[in-house]
């Protein structure tokens, strides 16, 4: 019998501009985070703001591998990564972040509500679990036009704990839909650890329990995540059945804003554990694997950190040189024409 | 006396309460660890233990069922909502039970339950995080609803609500949390439901409010009496059961009435208020009332946007100037 060649789980058949776009896309959301979190601070922008960073390689992994805008996302309230990585501008994120005419949703949103269906992102959601009974929608929709298309939903551990997300899961389960669950397993909800919000930590478990597949994943390295993401996406358009990921992460920074103000972090978590998650950054171990395997040198790290930083800059300076939504758009769109 | 904040005031309401009774406990997200997201029930983990400050999932029917469940076998549970925003999801078990079930049973049940929780807008928190429906809830016939727009009556109302033998609806402004005022230190200070308060007396006009509307007309009826309007200014504390004959009283002295709330003016509370004061004083009135309210809209997060969709004092300064034009 012939031998077959299986490659080790750590190597990829991924192309070095690849890898390199992997980096970017990650390093694109942290810088923009970074920016973001200046801006509040200089009170440009306001509402609750919740940063992605730690969590980068969950977007960058997976969205990247749709076929936008024909394929759905939804997710929650920490959703600056998830539009940029569906291919809003950083200058419409930052006017939606400043209230600007000019942003995503004219500025009716917000930071928890960034959406641009064009692209396939059908929006956060500031409500938690809110998007899970969407996604049954979203994915009969997808099956009824036939397509092969999927929807991506993602959302907290936190969630999981929700009701609608079980009767949400049981009509995926049972009607069977395309739709492929992140769980955006970053340990804790605000203050609460998984530990103390479920009796059964096992979430994979409760998907199965509910008729849809899944595994538990290390959400840490990016290329882990895509190699999975790859063969799922597939399956799942080769099936129409959906698929749940509970992939573990971390949240760098506080729940949100208001989190790192009042310091609230030192009541459920030390800097101990923070500090060995950081070392697992998925920024750097990418950055680390495109060392090693020589794809990028010096002069090519600060060339891309230059032209994220101008992207950012120009984001920056669209947005604030944007103008505020019209007094006479406050009753536009409550209905569609 | 004691000053001290709003805030401050809803954990010593409490703190008093579970000291006294036993069979007063606390559940919500993040009261007791993390001692709560607005500070709330900050040290009451430590003070009364695990048992009776429960920390719970992000479980909203959950939470709703629970405290409704233990009420109806004989606990007196306070449970808190992170906001009123989170208790859409948990609204049928607030209504077609909580709300239910003492009726339902011809009386053989009751309900002692308080549902607290700060409500109304923030600064920019847009669209799903800004409500706080005291009309929905007034609208349903069983609860009892409580809007304290003041430290003192914070403490005051909070300890009636856990005293009460049905279910409450206790509505904090998170806009007033750091409000400060004189709280009594008695701990049998108690505030009956259904006494509106005069909050400032006056002769020209009235301007009714209840939670952080209380506040805004104080501020317009200070900038009224630079233009010699002597505005009376009422506070309704509860919103069922509802004072009518102190709103009626100062209507017979005034006239004119100004009505104030912070939600969608569609279908509101002032809409019944305003009624009431139409079936209650028409022959007393010299002009239409006039009602300020939210605009409806879903909260838009743009700063200017919100500012045009929140109500603000000048708008009662204005309306009550049509009112006496
Ligand atoms: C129904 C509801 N309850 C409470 C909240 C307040 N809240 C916002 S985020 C959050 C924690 C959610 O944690 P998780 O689902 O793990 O997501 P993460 O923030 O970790 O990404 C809570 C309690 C809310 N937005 N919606
Ligand atoms: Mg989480």
């Amino acid at each position: 019998m012939a031998k077959t060649v299986v490659a080790p789980p750590t190597e990829d058949n991924i192309s070095r501009a690849e890898m390199l776009d992997l980096y970017r896309l990650m390093l694109r959301v942290r810088r923009l985070e970074e920016s973001v979190y200046r801006k509040f601070h200089e009170a440009k922008i306001g509402g609750y703001l919740h940063r992605y960073d730690g969590q980068e390689a969950l977007v960058a992994g997976i969205v990247p591998q749709l076929q936008l805008p024909q394929d759905k996302i939804l997710c929650t309230y920490r959703d600056h990564a998830h539009a940029l990585a569906c291919g809003t501008s950083a200058r419409e994120i930052m006017a939606e972040l400043m209230g600007r005419a000019t942003g995503c949703a004219g500025g009716k949103g917000g930071s928890m509500h960034l959406i641009d269906p064009d692209k396939g992102f059908l929006g956060g959601d500031g409500i938690v679990g809110g998007p899970i009974p969407i996604s049954v929608g979203v994915g009969y929709a997808l099956q009824y036009t036939g397509s092969k298309n999927i929807c991506v939903c993602y959302f907290g551990d936190g969630a999981m704990n929700q009701g609608g997300v079980h009767e949400a899961f049981n009509m995926v389960g049972l009607f069977k839909l395309p739709v492929l669950y992140i769980l955006e397993n970053n340990k804790y909800a605000m203050g609460t650890s998984v530990q103390r919000s479920t009796g059964q930590l096992d979430f994979v478990l409760k998907a199965k329990a509910h008729g849809i597949a899944g595994e538990r994943i290390d959400g840490m390295d990016v290329l882990n995540v895509r190699r999975i993401a790859e063969r799922v996406i597939k399956q799942i358009r080769e099936t129409g059945e959906p698929y749940f990921l509970d992939v573990e992460c971390y949240r760098f920074f506080g729940h949100g804003i208001g989190d790192d103000n009042t310091g609230g972090q030192k009541f459920y978590r030390s800097e101990e554990e923070v500090s060995k998650w950081r070392q697992r950054d998925p920024i750097s171990q990418i950055l680390r694997d495109l060392k090693h395997k020589g794809y990028i040198n010096d002069e090519q790290i600060e060339a891309i950190e230059a032209e994220i930083k101008a992207e950012v800059e120009d984001a920056i300076h669209f947005a604030e040189n944007s103008l505020e939504p019209p007094l006479e758009s406050l009753y536009e769109n409550v209905f569609s024409e | 006396m004691a000053v001290m904040r709003y805030q401050q005031a809803v954990r010593l309401a409490m703190t008093e309460e579970m000291r006294r009774d036993p069979n007063v406990f606390l559940l919500g997200e993040e009261i007791a660890q993390y001692q709560g997201t607005y500070r709330v029930t900050e040290g009451m983990l430590q003070e009364f233990g695990e048992r009776r400050v429960v920390d719970t999932p992000i479980s909203e029917i959950g939470i709703a069922g629970m405290a409704t469940g233990a009420a109806m076998a004989g606990l007196r549970p306070v449970a808190e909502f992170m906001t009123w925003s989170f208790a859409l999801s948990a609204m049928d078990q607030l209504i077609n039970h909580a709300a239910k079930i003492t009726y339902m049973s011809g009386g053989r049940i009751q309900c002692p339950v308080v549902f607290r929780g700060p409500a109304g807008v923030g600064t920019q928190l847009s669209a799903q995080h800004s409500h706080s429906l005291e009309s929905w809830f007034a609208h349903t016939p069983g609860f009892k609803v409580v809007m304290p727009a003041t430290p003192a009556d914070a403490k005051g109302l909070l300890k009636t609500a856990i005293r009460d033998n049905n279910p409450i609806i206790f509505m904090e402004h998170a806009g007033l949390y750091g409000l400060s005022g004189e709280v009594p230190d008695d701990t049998e200070f108690m505030i009956p439901f259904g006494q509106a308060a005069v909050r400032r007396e006056g002769t020209d006009i009235s301007l009714v409010a209840y939670s952080r509307g209380v506040q805004m007309c104080l501020k317009a009826a200070e900038a009224l009496a630079k233009d010699n309007i002597s505005a009376e200014v009422i506070d309704l504390r509860t919103l069922v059961p509802l004072d009518m004959a102190t709103v009626v009283a100062s209507i017979t002295k005034t006239h004119r009435a100004v009505v104030v709330q912070e939600e969608w003016r569609n279908v509101g509370f002032a809409a019944e208020l305003a009624t009431r004061i139409y079936e209650q004083a028409f022959d007393e009135l010299d002009a239409p009332v006039e009602r300020v309210a939210g605009a409806d809209v879903p909260m838009p997060y743009a700063k200017n946007l919100e500012r045009a969709a929140i109500p603000t004092d000048a708008d009662i300064v204005a309306a009550a100037k049509r009112a006496l034009a």
